[in-house]
């Protein structure tokens, strides 16, 4: 965490202006946006919980504007004009003071480095300039393009140039002039003199996805064809004890931290951990040290697949106990009895694979539930389909008006949230320690576990006719203990990461 | 499909004035790729030794870079095993102004200076920075072995 001397609670609930505390680095990125003015879509409740974060979903206008505003702020600084400030602050990735700064301390250079020139008269395209050859294309007709460091092309090779620059390598930051191992870079006028306008369009718009990437507190939607950006001005060293979910206005709920979907209440560094774990084949390791045993002479492998346990190694042809791994001349004729099993020179073998069981065992029961709700999950999508049929016949089959039968729809939505996070309270408490307040949270998820499935259930019972109005009350009153349950579990977690109540057995925070 | 004044212009010139130490022949069936032979410099580890490259125009060239490969083996910490060259113009810093020409020239400056600090072939360049003389050395021989006419 930051060197910040509030405690995490007030941290949260504080408005960020205030948060003087901060190291000088990020300080500055919150003055650097703090004066933008975002339009605010979607507006927090006045009591947040300690599982939620402030944000603000920006829309492509809202984004626009907050670069003219930060433009308009430097230009009025700098007494330079609103495009030359544009151009100023995307070289400094839109950072206000240290552009400020630096410009007091060497205006030319800064000017040199975005392509600016203040008093900008040179003309861009020359028309035939004489004993000309282009040194791209080696032809000397037509007019030609050139910058303050004088190297000319013709203006079909710099619109070619500028052309692949920006559409097949995505650059927009900053293009250099074409000749090489110059460094004078390509101003703004000169692109749009030269390229074709659906080339333009493609430079803003990668203007303005750099824009949103350059910046800490802002994050795309990951949802596809979502333009939509989040805000959020939480310090990401404060995202070991926080998980910032936020949820763009198109609906899609996801982690800021890390742009994965909502994986509450499990921390960024934690989730990683686990589906990397779930991923590598760490775990057919842990199967082969379950199911097999090495041999004592030439430690092969082996896999006891039946008869008795009178073993010979198929490659060194040793003769040993399976039970006691033990060398079989010592057992005589007792060929399903091991009577031998305490002796001590072969607990220690037998110590290391209980273990190893123990973990697979382990792992798998907190994979076995975390894919299961995973897979539930989909499932409640296909049920959601059948509750938009229900939906309809109700109508029809009861007086029941079209609102008031959205009582389903509410209830799959809080099923499937529910699921979610239950879903990765399996991985969080997969790295847990066993303590005390393991077992707390162990009550309130299998309360939570316990209510979903209770729900699932009454979801999929056929509806009668008569029966309406009870399943209703039933279902709207099972929807928002649910919901209640959920809200249990996540306060706790987010309450006990922030006061680093949880003990793991994994250092977290080494991701 | 035609082929652009420039290649036509650039293979006319590298005939009738090639540069000193370097050859490069458009083969006939495809104009794009040149058969290049480059001398080794004089006072490195490759004097004497005579090194074949493969070199080819892609479509989008000169917008993007020739591709560029020593087909001679050759003990150098920016050339790996399959003769592939660690050179900025190559890559990055590539620009349309640069020719064949140009670029066959740093080739060959790359030979006389060697740089271990952006090493491609990570043993040898590791090897440069222990113990020069003796890479130095191994280079010799690598060219008296590989690289002799």
């Amino acid at each position: 965490m930051s060197s910040g001397s509030m405690s995490e609670d007030e941290f949260i609930g504080s408005d960020y202006d205030d948060l003087n505390s901060q190291d000088e680095e990020s300080d500055m990125e919150y003055e650097q946006t703090e004066d933008i003015g975002f339009s605010e879509v979607v507006t927090e409740g006045q009591r947040r919980r300690a599982y939620e974060v402030e944000f603000t979903v920006l829309m492509l206008a809202d984004i626009l504007a907050a670069q003219a505003s930060a433009a308009s702020h430097v230009a009025g600084i700098l007494g330079v004009t609103q495009e030359q400030a544009t151009a100023l602050l995307r070289s400094f990735k839109w950072n206000k003071e240290r552009l400020v700064e630096r410009y007091m301390d060497n205006s030319q250079e800064i000017l040199d480095q975005a392509g600016v020139d203040l008093n900008d008269t040179r003309p861009r395209v020359f028309d035939r300039p004489e004993g000309f050859t282009c040194g791209i294309c080696f032809d000397d007709s037509g007019s030609a393009v050139g910058l303050r460091c004088n190297h000319l092309f013709c203006q079909d090779c710099y619109s070619n140039y500028l052309t692949q620059k920006i559409v097949e390598e995505g650059e927009c930051r900053r293009i250099g002039c074409p000749e090489a191992r110059c460094n004078v870079v390509v101003d703004e006028q000169t692109i749009k003199k030269v390229v074709p306008p659906s080339v333009l369009t493609r430079y803003h718009h990668f203007q303005d996805r750099a824009y949103v990437e350059d910046l800490d507190n802002l994050k795309w939607c990951p949802a596809p064809n979502c333009e939509n950006a989040v805000e959020c001005r939480l310090p990401h060293s404060s995202f070991l004890t926080i998980v910032p979910t936020v949820q763009c206005a198109c609906g899609y709920r996801f982690c800021f931290g890390c742009s994965m979907g909502d994986h509450q209440p499990a921390p960024c560094s934690l989730v990683k951990m686990w589906q990397k774990k779930c991923a590598d084949d760490s775990e057919t390791a842990n199967w082969i040290s379950a199911n097999t045993k090495e041999c004592s002479k030439c430690q092969s492998t082996i896999e006891k697949n039946g008869g008795c346990n009178h073993m010979t190694c198929r490659k060194c042809k040793y003769e040993f106990c399976w039970v006691c791994m033990g060398p079989w001349s010592e057992h005589g004729t007792s060929w399903y009895n091991c009577n031998r099993y305490e002796e001590s020179s072969s607990t220690d073998a037998r110590d290391q694979q209980a273990k190893s069981r123990a973990s697979l065992e382990r792992y798998l029961h907190y994979y076995n539930r975390f894919a299961n709700h995973e897979h539930s999950a989909k499932l409640d999508r296909d049920l959601y389909m059948k509750t938009e049929k229900k939906m309809e016949e109700m109508q029809r089959t009861s007086d029941l008006s079209w609102i008031e039968v959205q009582f389903l729809k509410k209830a799959v939505d809080v099923l499937t949230s529910c699921r979610m996070t239950l879903r990765w309270t399996y991985a969080f408490a997969f790295y847990l320690a066993r303590n005390n307040t393991t077992e707390l949270f162990e009550d309130n998820q299998r309360d939570l576990e316990v209510a979903v499935e209770a729900l699932s259930e009454l979801l999929e019972k056929p509806i009668e006719r008569e029966k309406i109005a009870e399943l209703r009350q039933q279902v709207l009153d099972k929807t928002v203990y649910v919901g209640s349950r959920r809200e249990v579990v996540l306060e706790d977690t987010a309450k006990g990461l922030l006061e680093a109540r949880w003990e793991f057995n994994t250092n977290v925070e080494d991701l | 499909m035609s082929l652009p004044k420039r290649i036509i212009k650039e293979t006319e010139r590298l005939l009738a004035d090639p540069a000193p130490g370097i050859s490069a022949t458009s083969h006939e069936d495809n104009l794009r790729y040149f058969d290049v032979i480059i001398a080794g410099p004089d006072q490195s580890p490759f004097e004497g030794g005579v090194f074949r490259l493969e070199l080819f125009l892609p479509e989008e060239y000169p917008m993007s870079p020739p591709k560029v490969r020593f087909l001679t083996k050759i003990y150098h910490p920016n050339i790996d095993k399959l003769g592939r060259i660690c050179l900025d113009i190559l890559k990055d810093k590539w620009s349309p102004a640069l020719q064949i020409r140009t670029v066959l020239l740093s080739i060959q400056a790359l030979l006389s200076c060697p740089n271990p600090d952006d090493p491609l072939a990570n043993d040898v360049a590791q090897h440069w920075k222990d113990n020069q003389d003796e890479a130095i050395e191994t280079a010799k021989e690598w060219t008296k072995q590989h690289a002799s006419a």
